[in-house]
């Protein structure tokens, strides 16, 4: 049992993070944010319906606004910050990812409020389907909202991605 | 406020007991809303995401039963072998939310929660499942139309856990429908679940979010058992519109933030009828 103000700790990104001094019913995304400097989690609705706060929770895609923080004690959390695994692009100051590089050159982020979590739940969607289908690419992000883009571009680069992936291997 | 992760369910059951004012917290996709909008400022919380009893789901075939824990998440049971035994439930599964709030929603948040838009509702109700709770020293069973009471009022008592489900696999046609303002991401403003028993020469049908809870149209489905041989299902386009009349008498919706009463109605009608004509398929 946690209470108010304990310290508790969550692993994120590979590493132990102690959370302390917190009101104990917290979502996982006000920690990420306010307590651990992690502000690449978005937080807009606040109630599982932009996806703006996608994370990955024990290799699960959830929205980390309907997470509450103490419970994710012994589970492992990937935040976007942490999706740098599969294909590094650029120097080690400036690193980002295949599908962070796709959604640059395609030109799917315009206001990028919604990227982050896009991000998150396109590589997810990566992982477990290498190559999915356009209707299968659409279902996989119909929980992250993007008021900007008309979705078009999302897709180009997402399917940039799925090809970049297929030569490579 | 205290937060209790339980790792099994003797330790979920005695950290109730201990708290019995505390809240259970399965996916978090309701409970978290309320929090993080200050409407609810828990005391207790017993999380139960780690429990593994919850989590698991087995097919008795010779008894022609399932039993689904409450925590198996909805994108378990939108796949097979859901799809194949369950196909109602799978389809109401697949119209939960989004990905995201299908990896952490349940049943048992469903139930636990109890609001006449679940969508996991309509279907338990059409399949006449059986709810299972559990405390420190006793369980019991209680069928799904006892188990809601009420607008989120259900049977269970504050110790209690609500650890599955155990729904019969039917023989026929069933489907869920529902009606939203889009495809994804939607709360239902009207939903349906039709399921056809042909050993039993019955058709159910359950109608979600137009009453205080899940509404069994049992006289429209024993009007329909006098008008032709359900065994046989061949239903004609006068008694499907009909039968979808029938139903929209007896769905109680009322007028509110997602739609109005009156369009509930007529929502049921075509949900109804419809249904009825994909079982002659």
């Amino acid at each position: 049992m946690t209470t108010d103000h304990q310290m508790y700790t969550l692993n994120i990104n590979g590493a132990e993070r102690p959370v302390k001094d917190s009101w104990i019913g917290e979502s996982l995304l006000y920690v990420l944010r306010e307590r651990l400097d992690l502000p690449g989690s978005k937080g807009a609705c606040e109630q599982g319906e932009c996806g703006s706060c996608t994370v990955l929770l024990d290799g699960d895609a959830v929205c980390s606004c309907l997470v509450m923080a103490a419970t994710a004690v012994d589970s492992t959390i990937t935040t976007v910050e942490g999706l740098l695994a599969d294909t590094v692009i650029g120097d080690t100051a400036r690193v980002i990812s295949d599908v962070q590089a796709a959604f640059v050159t395609e030109g799917a982020v315009q206001c990028g409020f919604c990227t982050p979590g896009l991000i998150v739940a396109v590589h997810h969607l990566l992982e477990h389907n290498p190559s999915p289908s356009d209707i299968e690419v659409k279902e996989a992000i119909s929980g992250n909202i993007c008021r900007c883009t008309g979705y078009g571009r999302i897709f180009a680069a997402v399917n940039a991605v799925i090809e970049t992936r297929k030569k490579s291997k | 406020m205290t937060v209790t992760v339980a790792t099994n369910l003797a330790d979920a059951l005695a950290a109730l007991r201990a708290t019995p004012d505390a809240r259970l917290l399965q996916g978090g996709t309701d409970t978290m809303v309320e929090i993080n909008f200050n409407h609810f400022k828990p005391e207790h919380i017993v999380a139960l995401r780690k429990v593994q009893e919850l989590r698991n789901f087995s097919i008795q075939e010779e008894k022609g039963l399932i039993f689904i824990g409450s925590g198996v998440p909805y994108q378990t049971l939108e796949n097979d072998p859901f799809l194949t035994l369950l196909p109602a439930l799978a389809q109401a599964s697949r119209t939960v939310g989004s990905p995201q709030i299908r990896a952490a929603g349940s049943l048992g948040g469903n139930l636990g929660t109890c609001s006449p838009a679940g969508d996991g509702l309509p279907v338990l109700s059409a399949l006449d499942a059986t709810v299972h709770l559990q405390s420190v020293d006793a369980s019991r069973d209680v069928l799904i139309h006892d188990f809601m009471v009420g607008v989120k009022k259900n049977a269970r008592k504050p110790d209690e856990i609500i650890t599955g489900v155990t729904v019969p696999i039917l023989r026929g046609f069933q489907g869920y429908s529902k009606v939203g303002v889009r495809n994804a991401m939607v709360i239902s403003v009207a939903s349906a679940c039709l399921a056809v028993d042909t050993s039993r020469s019955q058709i159910r049908l359950a109608l979600g979010a137009v009453g205080p809870t899940i509404i069994r149209c049992r006289e429209s489905e024993q009007w329909l058992a006098t008008q032709v041989d359900i065994a046989n299902s061949n239903f004609s386009n006068e008694i499907a519109k009909e039968f979808g009349r029938r139903a929209a008498l007896e769905a109680r919706p009322i007028d509110d933030h997602r739609s109005t009463a009156e369009y509930r109605k007529h929502a049921i009608s075509v949900l109804a009828e419809r249904l009825l004509l994909k079982a002659n398929s």
